[in-house]
Formats: C-alpha cells, structure tokens, sequence
C-alpha cells in the first residue's frame, strides 16, 4: 500500500458515480478528437432547422407585412360594378345609384368611377390605338379619400376644378405615359385635347384598375366628352362592424329595377386570399424541412453507430475504470444530443439570419415567431435523443470483456 | 502491509458451447496486500478469463472471488462496477488510451466514475504522472508518445485512485524489448513502494524476474511459487 495520503480517499466508496458536469464533459469528448465528423453529422440537422425556421420567419414576416398594408388600406371597403357578363345589360351602374348608397346610414363614403369612351396618349402624334391599355374614367373628388389612397406629386381634382379639363394619372398609367414628375407642367392628349396633368397617383392595392387610368373630373367629362356620364363601379367604404348587413342591401340600393344585375365585392378579400395561398406554400416547405431534419435525424444514428463500433475499445475501457451500463448509455445519448443541439442551433442561426437579410431586402418588418426556434430547437433535440437511443443502447450492453478485446 | 487484496476460491468458468469450453478450472488463489504476483501461461492456458474474472470484468461459473475481503459474487453488476472503479486499476496490452486528450486528462480518467471533482482528478493525475517519470510530458497527446510513454501513462492512469491491487495484462506485449525492460522495470519499482500487482503474461522470463509465479495449463493452477514455499 502506499504511504502518501489521498485527500480524494474520503469520498471514495464502492459505488460508481458521474457527476452531472462531467456527463456532458464526457459526451462532449467523443466529438472534441473527431470535429469534422462531428460537423458534418450535424449539417443535416441544421438545414432541417434552417429550412423551417426560414420558412416559419419569411411567412410570418411577409404576412406581418400584407396584414400592416391590410390595415392600412381598411377591410372595409366594398365595391359595387354594373354586371359584365352575358346578358348582364350595358355595364353600367343608374345615374342616381352613387347618392342612394350613400344615403344607407352604414355607408361612411362612397365614390364613383365612370369610363369615358375616349383615348389618352402621349401627343397627337402618337398612332392611334397605341394607348397602353389606358382608359379615361370620371372621378369623384373624394376618390382618393374613400380608397384611403394618396398622390406621389401634385394633387387629386377637387371640387374647384371640376369644369376645367384637368388629369391625374394612375401609377401604372404615369409610367406607360412616361410621366415622372410634375416640376414642368405635363399635358397628356385626351380625345382631340391637350389636357394639364395635375396630379400622379400612389398605386391603389384595393383597386388596380385606377393604376392604369388617367382620371379627369365629372364636370369635365360631362362637359367635353360625353353627354352623360354614368358610373361603372362605385367604392362604398362600411362601417367596419357592419359589413356583411351591408353588402346585403347594395344590390338593390344601387339599381332598385335589377339589383342581380350588380356585383358586390370585398377587394381586401383578395389580399387575405394572397396570405392564405402563401401559407398554403409554408406547408411544402416546412413539410421538406421536417424530411431533412429526419435525414439529418438518421445521419447522426449512423454515425453514433459507426462511433460504437469504432469505440469498443474505450467503452471497455470506461467499463474498467468504472462506468456503469447507464453511464456508458448516457455517454452516447449525450453525444448525440450534442451533435442535434449544435445543428439545431445552427440552424435556427441560419433560419433566422436569412429572415433576416431577406425581409429587410423587401423592407418587411422582421417578425420570427418563438414557435420556430424553440420549437425547431425543441425538434433537433428530439430529433437527437431517438437517433442516439438506440446506438447507445447498444454501447450500454457491450460486455467489458468483449469490448477490451477489440484492439484499438 | 498485511492482509488479502484478491482471493480466489475453487473458481471454475465455463463458455457454453458442444462441448463446453471449461477456461478455468477449479482455481483458488490468494494475493496478499503488497504482492508482485505473475500469472503465466501459453496462449489458451484461461489468462485471459483469469484476467477477466480477478478484475470482475466477467463472473465466474462458480466459486468466489473476494475482493478486499468483498464477496463479488452477491453483488449486483452496478456494485461490481463500483468495487472496480475503487479497487482496481487496470493496465492493458493496448494501453486504451483517449485520443485527442492529453497525458493528464488520460491519468485523470482513472478517478472520473468516483465521483471526484475535476481539479482534484487533475492533481493526483499530476503526482501519478510524476511518479512513473512522466511529469514532463503532462500535456501530450498519446499520438505525440512513444510507445513505453504510452503504457507509463495507462500506468499511472491505473495508479491514481490508489487501487488495492493493479492487474496488469500483457503490459510489454505491444513494446520493443527496451521499453519493455524500463516498463517492467516501473512495475518493480512501484512494487517496492507498496502496490500489489498482478502481472499476467506469457513470457516466462518476464514472469520469472517476479517474486511470485502462477503458473496455468489448460486452465488450471499447475504450479504456484508461494504455495510451494509454504507447502
């Protein structure tokens, strides 16, 4: 026996035991001497998280992003068209139909667009029938308000010069007409008249026609180029609560003698329609991230089997020196554990430095839902704990001598 | 010092098969604390089971090995696991060293499943080291040693938590003869300090340079130096 004193003798019994520090020390050890192993088994993981964190923080920020224009713009807007189908009559609304909405005590604004049957371009020299798709329509004054729409330069008609042939353009319409700004007074060529332009609208997202119109005041219209103006499409902005009661009554409201002759329509439905659509793509791409991630899942039990194998040698070794079943088992799960937390951290990493870079691109506010690192956090560590089990079951039940046999 | 490290009672291992392999036969033998004790034989003479069973790393058919005046053969395979860590320290013909971890941390293993802090471990792998002549070699890896390096440190590796007894297999098997000699040599010396070991080899003039030679055949005892001086 020697003779030196142990200070560690004291604490030392019969029984074998880990403590909780160098559990992880020891399942950390395995992947310290094999990085790049360790690296690439841990890579598929992290694409699989990667890939449903991006997915998950790319929707949820674009979505953010329609909702905020939804918002802005108002779910509450109705549209009301003169029926365009077959045997839907003349596409055009009575004369009198914009006042009768306006008088539903539910209806908080209204304003009427009415096509001229006329042509825009450029100059007289353009050749006629080259108008871009460019129509002409008559505008309320208080267009602009009810579709909560703004002007890019100038200003919208007003009442004060409804009389006097004076243009706004649509957004789209601007561009086909090659109209950038007003700091030089620009006249477009409507009819067989040069008209000034006054003013160049914002896009309207709830009513894209009006991008590609160049719009002119009732007034003038009545009084250069139509005899009577009749509206096509009237905006009628609700009182939110109050919808559905009214889009009910528009119909006959707006022409008492065919009310089925009226279209009715929610444009605000359109972007929710865009929203659920895009959702419905979240649904493939998270489904092709949960099948790396069980790729990755299956990577890292081939390589806790390779590493059982390979490792006969030090699992008999540890077996000598002392470790139980359940300290080898808890090696090996730990091991895994670790390989799945570095990928799944990587991967949320990943997954959110690309929400990241992609939303500030499209200047989205940047929105990552918990669910999704946590969550895909959660799932690499579950993925991890099952792909280990059973490499470490194995490991476990190895016999010492068995193991020590192997020379390594 | 006085007192029995490792006793062995009509041990008797048998491998299933047609027929069974009868590895060791009805043995018994007794190991003094502060013993030099070599096991020798020819290759299928039952070391290997001989080694397996001493070091509770398989149990025996029947009889009973006492270890430190425990019997192992009531105790569950946690517990045996337990009497190993504390009692005894293993050294092998491949060394089975770590790796990518240093001489230290090697030598520190020995005192990790005692439960023993990590600063502690170190400190007394640090004393193991220096005492079998490697105290500048702490930080090495075992692919930066040479092959005599490496057993001195499974040596000290199998010193550090202080075992009664240390089972030493075929320890200069994988060695030139010179390392070899100086690792022989180690045991000696550690010998002279008070470490009871267990040297089971094949080579009969390692075994015949210890003062105690147990000589196996076809898995019996044929001849024990001990026995015969008492007898």
């Amino acid at each position: 026996m020697t003779t030196h004193t142990a200070p560690h003798r004291a604490s030392m019994g019969t029984h074998s035991k880990l403590r909780a520090g160098d559990v992880a020390r020891v399942g950390a050890s395995g992947l310290r001497s094999r990085k790049i192993r360790a690296a690439l088994s841990a890579l598929g993981i992290a694409i699989g998280i990667a890939a449903m964190v991006g997915v998950l923080g790319l929707s949820e920020s674009s979505k953010s992003d329609l909702l905020a224009e939804l918002d802005e713009l108002g779910t509450n807007l109705l549209t009301v068209q003169a029926g365009t189908g077959f045997g839907a009559g003349d596409g055009a609304l009575p004369d009198e139909s914009d006042e009768m909405i306006a008088r539903i005590g539910t209806v908080s604004g209204t304003a009427a667009v009415s096509p001229i049957d006329t042509k825009v371009y450029r100059n007289e020299f353009v050749p006629p029938g080259e108008t871009g798709g460019i129509t002409v329509a008559a505008a309320d004054p208080n267009l602009l308000d009810t579709l909560h729409g703004s002007v890019a330069d100038g200003v919208f008609l007003d009442e004060t010069n409804t009389d006097y042939p004076l243009a706004v353009v649509g957004s789209v319409a601007a561009e086909r007409l090659g109209i950038t700004n007003l700091d030089e007074p620009v006249l477009v060529y409507i009819g067989d008249q040069y008209v000034e332009v006054v003013g160049i609208l914002n896009e309207f997202p709830l009513a894209p026609d009006l991008d590609r119109s160049v719009m002119i005041s009732e007034g003038a219209a009545e009084a250069f180029y139509a005899d009577d103006v009749v509206p096509s499409t009237i905006y009628v902005r609700v009182q939110p609560d109050r919808i559905d009661e009214t889009r009910d009554v528009l119909p006959a409201t707006a022409d008492p003698e065919d009310p089925a002759e009226v279209e009715v329509s929610r444009p605000s439905d359109l972007i929710e329609a865009q929203a659920a659509a895009e959702s419905a793509f979240d649904a493939l791409f998270l489904g092709l991230g949960a099948v790396a991630l069980l790729v990755g899942g299956i990577g890292i039990a081939n390589v806790m089997v390779i590493a059982v194998i390979e490792r006969r040698g030090e699992i008999g070794l540890r077996r000598a020196i002392g470790a139980t079943r359940a300290h080898i088992r808890h090696q090996f799960l730990t091991e895994a554990l670790i390989l799945a937390a570095l990928g799944g951290a990587a991967g949320v990493a990943i997954g959110v430095g690309v929400t990241v870079a992609y939303a500030t691109s499209q200047d989205w506010a940047v929105i990552i839902p918990p669910q999704a690192t946590v969550g895909g956090f959660a799932a690499a560590l579950a993925i991890g704990a099952i792909a280990g089990l059973y490499p470490a079951m194995r490991a476990a039940k190895l016999p010492p001598t068995e193991a020590l046999r192997a020379t390594a | 010092m006085s007192g029995t490290a490792l006793e062995l009672t009509s041990v008797t291992k048998q491998y299933p098969g047609t027929p069974p392999v009868i590895a060791l036969d009805n043995a018994s033998l007794t190991i003094q604390h502060g013993e030099m004790v070599a096991v020798v034989g020819p290759s299928g003479s039952g070391k290997s089971t001989m080694l397996h069973i001493m070091g509770t790393l398989d149990r025996p058919t029947s009889g009973i090995v006492r270890i430190d005046g425990i019997d192992t053969s009531t105790v569950s395979d946690k517990q045996l696991t337990g009497i190993r860590a504390a009692k005894i320290g293993f050294v092998f013909q491949q060394f089975h060293l770590l790796s990518g971890t240093t001489a230290l941390e090697n030598v520190a293993n020995g005192l990790l499943y005692v439960g023993v802090a990590p600063a502690t471990r170190r400190a007394a792998a640090r004393r193991a080291l220096e005492r079998v002549g490697l105290g500048h070699r702490l930080d090495h890896q075992p692919n930066k040693l040479s092959g005599g390096e490496r057993q001195r440190v499974a040596i000290a590796r199998a010193l550090v938590h202080e075992p009664t007894f240390v089972l030493a297999d075929e320890p200069t098997g994988n060695l030139d003869s010179k390392s070899g000699a100086s690792v022989t040599e180690l045991l000696h010396e550690l010998h002279v300090e008070g470490t009871t070991i267990v040297l089971i080899t094949h080579d009969r003039g390692i075994a015949e340079s210890l003062p105690r030679q147990v000589n196996l055949l076809d898995g019996r005892i044929v001849q024990d130096t001990t026995a015969e001086v008492v007898a």
